[in-house]
């Protein structure tokens, strides 16, 4: 996260870092230390505890020639700044046929497994990928992390980057100097040939365990990790569902309406011929997420469930 | 002054207080009424079933026009609300432009026929789109104040909203906000009593929005609505406060509210008559009229010849708006997102394959560029300063 952002503040001065705790604490999750005595109070800013004047903010700052990054500490807050994300920040291109520009990045703490409760916890990619206008990035690991969100910076729509806070304290190879990855491409993390399993952010760590696991009993599946829903790389996952037949989603969000959904309405849509046996979707049940850690664990996908699963549906 | 054939200015008693010469007094003159005049063949265009929806400015133009005659037009920027329309022409929009927004035209320069009508908003004229959810404007306004700080531009952020929408959370946290870091912005509350059809006993538990500001340490202004020239004077104090980088300012104008809420709304359901003929005495149109002919700026002749260029410009931009083509089907998808997406297999979140045929475009040269159809690559245009199309509207 420093790294993307030190690279891009350091790139381009318009780019300007806002939010509650980013600054002096350096980020509730420790996401963002160095920055404020890097690059200065006025371009990396505290806010009052007031979601939508962060992004209202950062809305009227970025139609005027600025490229803010906001940040809302915890994805579920998005629901007290819900007006300005769906309503204002996604449709002003499109209400001023295209006149006003929003280019914005809303970095927010997203997911469950660490007993934060039901208001502290939820995987909401499928909010934001349900509303036109907005694209939407969920990164898997730190190497991504670092390329996708510089991505989202210097992209002309709004993104929002949901930062899994379970992967907040993994650790991957981050590459050196200037790197930015494209939105819109997956990456297949893993090659097999019996079926294709796509997964995001925290899911995808999930997905690769379970494929070890299946691997024991003979079963090679294709992982492919998303990390956009929008733009999806529709491509890559219809190529390999076409070569495995079969797909799962592994989802952590509840389970209607889940990004998953999607997912199999498009493979039914364009692969209905090569597919060997029903669209899996493996999500968490539909429920808000308890905090007590055996209960968390019960719902939550797992390596265990997701193989369990998988194998279930192959034999 | 030698004999170079420039007339000398005149400065009435009138204009004396305020700064403004006899010819700047005039021309307010003329845009409170041009825009009421604007305004009120709206409701005729609407009641004959021309345009779908008329949401009025009358009663509030005298504040609108005193206010954002104090701005710097080109340099500053408005995030109006959907009563602006005097605001909004005094700011660079014409009587066309305000038609075809009207109209939903693909010729109208707030959207090019995509907003709501009565949602206007022109990028020539730094002023922002009217959004339906109300007072989140303040919000982009601040946002605009706090970028024109970071980057020095002398630019004032003004945004407007009824003492009904300043009830919303939003207000809070934008004013805490522009306070806390003294930002360059004004916040014009025009208040007519209603919130649709609750009055503001029922909205406020204090007699004045305005008593509001000092929780944020900041002023509060009261004003008479209905009269322009203390409005001018008041947003020019705030205006010079803000770009001294002093911080907000509020200023509440008392206005009124001579017609309905909306096209859909009877406002005879909940005002009395006694109410409206009240209500009509505080109306800003006569009363500075009034002012102007007693101080012998608006002669006989002078009213007119101008109440004949105000009915030649309506009846002008009715005519501009009715005959102006709509939007290009084709165009429908563009402008959800910049014209340079990267998918080469896009899914199906446009029409589906073959998405001009069944939509009446055989020739949409550019609506794949929206991301979305099956046929488009997905790639053309090229970004914001990409091609405008046939039907793109405006400059």
């Amino acid at each position: 996260m420093v790294a993307a952002l030190s690279q891009e503040m350091d790139r381009d001065k318009s780019v300007v870092f806002l939010g509650e705790d980013v600054a002096a604490a350096g980020g509730v999750f420790k996401a963002t230390p160095g920055l404020l005595e890097r690059f200065g109070p006025v371009r990396v800013r505290d806010t009052p505890i007031a979601e939508q004047a962060i992004l209202g903010l950062a809305m009227g700052a970025a139609m005027t020639g600025l490229r803010p990054v906001a940040e809302i500490m915890f994805s579920d807050f998005f629901a007290v700044c819900w007006d300005l994300i769906a309503n204002e920040i996604a449709k002003t291109r499109y209400m001023s046929n295209g006149k006003v520009t929003m280019p914005l990045v809303i970095r927010t703490a997203n997911g469950g497994g660490i007993h934060f409760g039901a208001q502290h916890s939820q995987s909401v990619e499928n909010w934001a990928m349900m509303i036109p206008g907005l694209k939407v990035v969920a990164p898997s690991n730190a190497a991504d992390m670092k390329g996708l969100l510089a991505g989202a910076i210097r992209d002309p729509d709004p993104v929002i980057v949901f930062e899994h806070k379970n992967l907040y304290a993994t650790k991957t190879e981050v590459p050196e100097g200037e790197y930015v990855l494209p939105l819109g491409q997956a990456n297949i993390v893993r090659k097999g040939a019996h079926a294709t399993v796509a997964a995001l952010a925290a899911m995808v760590p999930v997905a690769l365990n379970a494929a070890e696991l299946l691997a024991a009993d003979g079963i090679e599946v294709t992982v492919i990790d998303l990390r956009c829903l929008v733009p999806l790389d529709t491509k890559t996952l219809l190529e390999s569902v076409r070569e495995t037949g079969w797909l799962f989603t592994v989802e952590e969000n509840p389970r209607l309406c889940g990004w998953g959904a999607e997912l199999a309405s498009i493979a039914a849509e364009e692969a209905i011929d090569s597919l060997s046996g029903p669209i899996v979707r493996i999500t968490t049940p539909h429920l808000p997420l308890p905090a007590a850690e055996e209960l968390e664990a019960l719902v939550l996908p797992s390596p265990e469930s997701v193989a369990a699963t998988i194998k279930r549906t192959l034999r | 002054m030698t004999a170079t054939g420039h007339r000398a200015k005149t400065v009435s008693h009138l204009g004396a207080e305020a700064g403004l010469d006899d010819d700047e007094l005039l021309a307010m003159y003329r845009m409170v009424a041009l825009a009421r005049a604007v305004d009120e063949r709206m409701w005729i265009l609407n009641r004959a079933g021309r345009i779908p929806f008329v949401i009025s400015g009358q009663g509030h133009e005298g504040a609108q026009v005193g206010v954002t005659w104090a701005l710097r037009k080109g340099h500053d920027w408005i995030a109006p609300f959907y009563r602006s329309i005097a605001m909004c022409m005094t700011f660079g929009m014409s009587a066309r432009d305000i038609m075809l927004a009207q109209y939903a035209r693909a010729s109208d320069p707030s959207s090019g026929g995509r907003q709501m009508p009565g949602h206007y908003g022109d990028r020539r004229h730094n002023l922002l789109s009217v959004s339906s959810p109300v007072a989140t404007q303040i919000l982009h306004a601040v946002g605009i104040a706090l970028a024109a700080k970071i980057r020095k531009t002398g630019q004032v952020a003004l945004t407007a909203m009824g003492e009904g929408s300043s009830n919303q959370g939003d207000v809070h946290e934008a004013l805490n906000f522009a306070a806390i870091h003294k930002l360059p912005f004004v916040f014009l509350v025009e208040n007519n009593g209603y919130a649709i059809s609750v009055p503001a006993v029922m909205e406020l538990a204090v007699p004045d929005v305005a008593q509001r500001a000092a929780g944020y340490g900041i002023p509060g202004v009261v004003v008479d609505g209905a009269d322009v020239l203390a409005c001018y004077i008041a947003a020019k104090s705030a205006i010079e406060r803000a770009r001294a980088g002093d911080g907000p300012t509020l200023i509440e104008a008392k206005v009124t509210r001579l017609t309905g809420h909306s096209s859909d709304d009877q406002q005879t359901k909940y005002r009395s008559e006694e109410e409206m003929a009240f209500e009509k005495g505080r109306d800003a149109l006569p009363r500075f009229r009034d002012q102007l002919r007693a101080a012998g700026i608006l002669t006989p002749a002078v009213e007119a010849a101008l109440t004949e260029e105000i009915s030649a410009i309506v009846t002008d931009a009715t005519d501009f708006a009715e005959g102006e083509p709509d939007p290009e089907p084709s165009t429908a998808m563009r402008w959800v997102y910049a014209e340079d997406w990267p998918s080469e297999t896009p899914p199906p979140w446009g029409f589906g394959e073959g998405d001009g045929a069944s939509h009446g475009s055989e020739t949409a040269p550019d609506a794949g560029g929206a991301g979305a159809a099956g046929s488009g690559a997905g790639a053309a245009g090229s970004d914001d300063s990409g091609p405008g199309g046939p039907a793109a509207g405006g400059d």
